[in-house]
């Protein structure tokens, strides 16, 4: 009985979100935050006309405009993506939901802005029509990813139908080497489980290494979560969240703040307590990497080569060429001697003020090699004001960068910053599919370091390797 | 939601692993505000290659995908769902679907199979073999069938009560909007709002 009373961190989450729960049905689970952006609502909100429904409750729901947002007045959206726009204004008009567009002081990716408002905290469910919602569970959130039925859903009941996931622990233990930032670590983590290695799990992200981390490094953790398969991601609450969401905008002030401390302390996962798998990661082996291929675990660390598909195990290695044809690389090149036509630093993995700070140290008193374009595309506008107090923003100027507004730019090819057919890109961004950042582009997944100082070098290099 | 009991039909075999969402309907196609008009946009890079499987003629009409492991991983898009259902696709069998694509297919009246890697393999063999060998998914019963194979597959009680009678899920969550309700009275206060 008393081993039956140890939880899990998501195991506690989920729990007490349940509404209902009976036998042959998934839970009823509430939904605390619901995220909404111009892409993936406009059908949804379509259904609730078409059937008289209301939104129950616009209080508890946020939309954004980020996908297909421009993000320089020079690249105007194009007419689709304007309807597209205008469908998510007269939507959130139409159903009370509070919208931040373009143009507003608090607009940004989605995945940047709920945090920063102070909307994310521990022990909450949030959902989105969007993949990368594992981002939030960097506080000790169950949160992830739906479809636009389910949007519509929520938007109607603020419930989902959802089975109880299974759960996965992946511990970090030890000391990050000088260089290896949090991409570095969720790559490399990637790497070992493979992109279905949590198909099914929340998977806890453990150990000193992970406690070691800022938030916005545990963001960018949780954000590639999906990347191998998690229903979510999550990390428990500790003294660096409660630091990060105290006095934010929404968060819980004065004697609500104590209970919600008290309430968010009991959290953590037992000591004790079970989890489905377990997989454990010495922290000193990890490197900066890169990848090669056209999937999140075909990476190398960026002083390994482009491997031989021959050399690899049987299952991968159809892919793995096809993965090469694409990329139209020669195995056994060094990864430092690839060279890049573009470099992007944004997208809800890497766009937060620390990846800025970080990439802005290197490129600082540098120029970008010449032929390289390089966008740097703050997460969220408040991300870009803060970075104008510091100067970031004349550092990456100086060095040759083009400095945007907020917007999910590059990651994803359904705006005007894309790349060109053949062009390769090092990207701080989170997929490398074909195709991703526009067709026929190649994409590299790198850390912002990497990408800053492969931006100054103009093939694929670490910073203490410029001159 | 269009009610499924059965699908028989010919299998398109694209036997690949981890096809991800951005290959199943690219985000350009995202920007239209219906959902409907995504039928052209399925695998739109890769039938660009006049030897795509898609493109062989011996295998129009098909509209049973079997696939490799992990279809659909990446994107939450449910736009990934329509395009293959306005192709004529009503069912996808693979070793493991992603978590999202697979609970979108629920949403939409395909029907998603997870069968073991084995027996996926026999299925893709037998489509590369055989182009117009039939195969049978019952949804009721949770079993595929096809000449020399028959296997069941997991489909939890509810998904598949769901799927039979092409069931509206929102007007069956408000049948316990009391509670929901109930649920929400004892919420904690200091929980963020966007009435702050």
């Amino acid at each position: 009985m008393v081993a039956a009373m140890k939880r899990t961190l998501a195991e506690k989450v989920w729990d007490r979100h349940v509404v209902r729960r009976a036998a042959g049905e998934p839970d009823l689970l509430y939904v605390d935050l619901h995220l909404v952006h111009e892409v993936t609502s406009p059908q949804a909100f379509e259904g609730l006309r078409t059937a008289h429904r209301a939104v129950r409750r616009p209080d508890l729901t946020l939309a954004t405009m980020d996908h297909n947002v421009p993000t320089t007045p020079a690249t105007p959206a194009d007419d689709i993506s304007l309807k597209q726009m205008d469908a998510m204004a007269r939507n959130a008009r139409e159903f009370g939901i509070r919208l931040y567009p373009m143009g507003t002081p608090e607009q940004g990716i989605v995945h940047v802005i709920s945090p920063q408002l102070g909307l994310t905290e521990p022990g909450m469910t949030i959902v989105c029509g969007d993949s990368h919602t594992s981002t939030h569970g960097a506080f000790g959130a169950i949160a992830f990813g739906i479809g636009t039925s389910e949007v519509e859903h929520v938007l109607a009941t603020q419930t989902l139908w959802a089975a109880r996931p299974g759960t996965m622990a992946v511990t970090v233990e030890g000391t990050l080497p000088r260089g290896v930032w949090a991409k570095d670590v969720i790559l490399g983590i990637i790497a070992r489980i493979g992109v279905s290695g949590g198909v099914g799990a929340v998977v806890e992200y453990r150990g000193s290494a992970i406690r070691g981390l800022s938030m916005e490094g545990r963001m960018t953790i949780c954000n590639m979560s999906i990347e191998a398969g998690a229903r979510a991601g999550m990390i428990a609450p500790d003294d660096v969240t409660f630091a990060y969401v105290e006095k934010r905008k929404h968060a819980p002030k004065g004697a609500d703040w104590e209970r919600a401390l008290d309430d968010w302390r009991a959290l953590p996962t037992d000591d004790g307590a079970r989890f489905d798998r377990e997989v454990r990661i010495d922290a000193s082996e990890l490197r900066p990497y890169v990848s090669w291929g056209t999937n999140p675990a075909q990476t190398v660390t960026i002083d390994g080569r482009v491997p031989d598909p021959e050399a690899l195990e049987p299952a991968l290695r159809e892919a793995a060429g096809r993965a090469l044809r694409y990329m139209d690389l020669t195995p056994g090149t060094p990864m430092r001697d690839i060279t890049v036509d573009a470099v992007f630093l944004g997208s809800c993995t890497n766009a937060r003020i620390e990846d800025l700070r970080v990439a802005g140290d290197v490129v600082r008193g540098r120029k970008v090699r010449a032929g390289v374009r390089a966008l740097v595309v703050p997460g969220s506008m408040l991300v870009k004001a803060q970075a104008e107090r510091e100067g970031l923003d004349r550092l990456f100027r100086d060095a040759g960068f083009e400095w945007r507004d907020a917007g999910c730019s590059m990651c994803l090819g359904m705006n005007p910053d894309i790349l060109g057919p053949g062009e390769r890109c090092a990207s701080t961004s989170n997929r490398n599919f074909e195709g991703r950042q526009g067709p026929g582009g190649r994409t590299h997944l790198v850390s912002p370091a990497v990408a800053a100082a492969t931006a100054i070098a103009g093939h694929f290099a670490l910073p203490e390797d410029l001159s | 939601m269009r009610a499924v009991q059965r699908v028989v039909g010919r299998a398109l075999p694209l036997d690949r692993a981890n096809v991800d969402t951005d290959q199943i309907i690219p985000a350009h196609w995202l920007k239209r505000i219906e959902r409907t008009g995504y039928g052209a946009g399925l695998f739109e890079a890769w039938r660009r290659d006049a030897a795509f499987v898609m493109n062989d003629p011996r295998y129009a009409g098909a509209s049973i995908l079997v696939a490799g492991a992990n279809f659909g991983s990446g994107s939450s898009r449910e736009h990934a769902v329509w395009a293959l259902d306005e192709a004529g696709f009503r069912a996808v069998i693979a070793p493991r679907l992603a978590d999202i694509f697979r609970a979108n297919c629920l949403k939409s009246g395909l029907v998603p199979v997870e069968l073991e890697p084995e027996v996926v393999t026999m299925l893709l063999e037998l489509a590369l073999r055989e182009p117009r060998t039939e195969i049978m998914i019952d949804v009721g019963r949770r079993v595929v069938e096809a000449p020399g194979v028959r296997a069941s597959f997991a489909l939890d009680d509810h998904a598949r009560a769901r799927l039979l009678e092409g069931l509206d899920d929102i007007a069956v969550t408000l049948t316990h909007a009391d509670e929901i309700s109930t649920y929400e009275a004892r919420r904690a206060t200091w929980l963020p709002s966007l009435r702050d």
